[in-house]
């Protein structure tokens, strides 16, 4: 007998209060997502237990029981409630994967701010936008990342505190610059949490679309019931399990189930704060003993590239359970984590405005190699036809992904842009921008982005952005961003170029773009590719066809092009 | 190569790192200190450092050599540099 439910079991009179009555909620309750992964789990006679070990570069080691977690979410909430920082703030967490990430995340929380999480390799540009959208009021950062701060500061006029965690000498701060260190502060043992409801907001996540800025999606605090359900069904989390997310909470993954998912579950996790090396990664898991893995398909393609043979270095036997975010799992690597992990990746499919996972293999259930799953029980979800926008009834026809809402972690809004968010819904459902197919068993089969959206590496990245970014190098005439396929990371930026007037192609000005990309913006929406041509490829209209570029790049045939000018 | 070549070549990708890819004035790199396992260079902007190597020095590295190792330190990546200098 298997130790794990059918899916029939799980989906056979399910609801959400299954969550709500093992949170111990009644609708109308307080609920405080620092409070429940924190000071709950104490009340529950954990507070003794580990939260999570860090590890960061050159052997630096900390852990952290639900006590200590527990505390330094009160000594932060404290320090940020004594800045006048109070309920409804935006306050950024602009840090690399340091223990005061995750326990600021508590501590924001609990004072009823609203968390908003940067990708600390954010170019000063990315930071700017989304801090002015956000209207953030404070900003929790690192020493090495204060440059970028300091760089845009004077042009945010909501910005009014920058609070450096680590070791700044005072003589260097700059007006509105705080230090705060969490070792020299006395723990707050007692401490007012903020009354939050269910429907207050708890996070703005920043992602990408075709067009426009980047979009903040707002989460709130009920969300926490499908995190927590989620991560004990999907990514069967038990009390004695050491669980891995290797996910930057500056992306969703590294909150809902770096953060949120495993602490409300009252489960150890680990923290690698190094650059990626097969390595270290096979190390770490050794040495901590990790049970359950959460990682992407970039990563887990890296692995594959460091061979098999490493993998015998090292015991992993601790191993239970292992799954994949972010992008498309290709067959190959599940197969080939059944040969040298023993166990086969389990992929899943959600995005932050979904804000837990949606389409799953189940453990137990039969992985078809290639395919994201099945639905997850209490969610509606469907292929639709992209005319109509009614369900595709018929086995292994493409269509659009898309989700009747109503589920908790489904975002409730994008932040200051209501007419985006609207835009999203046809008929009823939520239209992932995502297309695959349904086959006979109701197994996902994704095909691909129903936009021009780059997923690269498990994250997106906007063209427009890009593009934009590239028309305020002084040498760019015209640009146009599309993917390349990449054998690793999926797909990568390619940006096609012209150029102004004394300017000239050369290896050296692409590099020269390529790196100011990669500041302004990001390491991901750096192109890796640049290619100078004569002119775009443009509708009579005087609109760029990236369509044209982007099947060029694949191979695949390209379409109507009775609008192309100068065809 | 001749030592003096070596040197130059070494001291001429260190500044490069350092003005490119560090942001804290505080971090002092060495020909050995770590790069991609310490996180100062990500896996995306090692493109950028691969694409910076091919132009200065007129060589072509082959993607399977441009590994996360081979390019961890200074030293590595002159030892790399140097397979593929004068073929």
């Amino acid at each position: 007998m298997s130790e794990h439910p059918s899916y029939d079991e799980l989906a056979t009179g399910f609801s959400w209060s299954i969550a709500e009555n093992e949170l111990e909620y009644s609708p109308g309750d307080i609920i405080n997502i620092g409070w429940h992964c924190s000071d709950r789990i104490c009340q529950k006679g954990n507070a003794g237990k580990i939260a999570l070990y860090y590890e960061g570069f050159g052997g630096n080691r900390k852990s952290y029981t639900f006590n200590d977690i527990r505390l330094a979410g009160n000594t932060i909430g404290a320090f940020l409630r004594k800045q006048g920082i109070t309920e409804g703030d935006r306050v950024c967490l602009f840090m690399d994967r340091i223990p005061e990430l995750y326990l600021s995340f508590l501590g924001i929380l609990k004072i009823g701010a609203i968390v908003q999480p940067l990708f600390s390799a954010f170019g000063d540009e990315s930071l700017f936008v989304r801090l002015e959208n956000a209207g953030t009021r404070a900003v929790i950062t690192q020493k090495k990342h204060l440059s970028k701060v300091r760089k845009i500061r004077s042009a945010l006029p909501n910005l009014e505190f920058v609070i450096i965690v680590d070791n700044v000498k005072p003589s260097e701060l700059e007006p509105g610059e705080i230090l705060f260190s969490l070792e020299n502060t006395e723990p707050v043992e007692k401490f007012e949490i903020s009354p939050t409801r269910a429907e207050t907001h708890s996070l703005l996540h920043y992602t990408s679309g075709t067009t426009g800025q980047p979009k903040g999606v707002k989460h709130v605090h009920y969300s926490i019931m499908s995190q927590y359900l989620t991560t004990k069904w999907v990514l069967d989390l038990r009390d004695d399990d050491i669980y891995w997310c290797t996910a930057d909470p500056g992306w969703v993954t590294g909150t809902s189930y770096g953060i949120i998912g495993p602490w409300s579950l009252g489960v150890t996790q680990c923290v690698l704060d190094t650059g990626f090396s097969a390595q270290a990664w096979y190390k770490f898991i050794e040495k901590y003993r990790i049970t359950i893995w959460y990682s992407a398909p970039t990563a887990i393609r890296s692995l594959m590239k460091a061979g098999d043979e490493l993998v015998k270095e090292f015991d992993l036997s601790s191993l239970r359970h292992l799954a994949s975010v972010g992008e498309p799992l290709n067959s190959e690597a599940v197969i080939w984590s059944g040969r040298v992990f023993g166990k086969q990746f389990h992929d899943t499919f959600w995005q932050t405005e979904t804000g837990s996972i949606m389409i799953t293999n189940f453990p137990g259930m039969k992985i078809k190699p290639g395919s994201m799953g099945r639905i997850f029980p209490g969610i509606t979800g469907a292929v639709l036809d992209p005319v109509t926008y009614t369900p595709i009834e018929e086995p292994g026809r493409a269509g659009l992904i898309a989700f009747r809402p109503g589920w908790p972690a489904m975002m409730r809004t994008y932040w200051r842009n209501e007419e985006k968010y609207r835009d999203k819904f046809v008929n009823g459902w939520y239209l992932s921008g995502d297309r695959s197919s349904i086959d006979n068993e109701g197994y996902y089969w994704f095909i691909g982005r129903d936009d021009d959206v780059i997923n690269t590496g498990g994250h997106l990245v906007s063209p427009f952005e890009v593009e934009s970014a590239l028309l305020e190098h002084p040498a760019v005439g015209e640009s146009a961003v599309t993917s390349k396929p990449d054998e690793i990371n999926m797909e990568v930026v390619k940006a096609f170029i012209t150029l102004k007037p004394g300017y000239a192609a050369s290896p050296d000005l692409e590099l020269e773009i390529m790196n100011f990309i990669r500041k302004k913006l990001s390491p991901l929406a750096m192109p890796q590719a640049v290619e100078f041509l004569d002119s775009l490829p443009k509708t009579r209209s005087g609109k760029i066809m990236r369509r044209v570029l982007h099947a060029r790049e694949w191979g695949e045939e390209i379409g109507d092009i009775s609008t192309l000018e100068n065809d | 190569m001749e030592e003096n070549n070596l040197n130059e070549m070494k001291e001429l990708i260190r500044n490069y790192v350092i003005k490119e890819y560090i942001d804290d004035d505080d971090v002092t790199i060495t020909y050995d200190s770590p790069l991609i396992s310490s996180g100062y260079v990500d896996s995306f902007s090692m493109v950028s450092l691969l694409v910076f190597l091919e132009n200065k020095f007129k060589i072509k590295i082959p993607p399977s050599k441009a590994t996360p190792e081979a390019f961890d330190s200074v030293n590595n990546i002159v030892a790399l540099v140097n397979q593929y200098l004068n073929r």
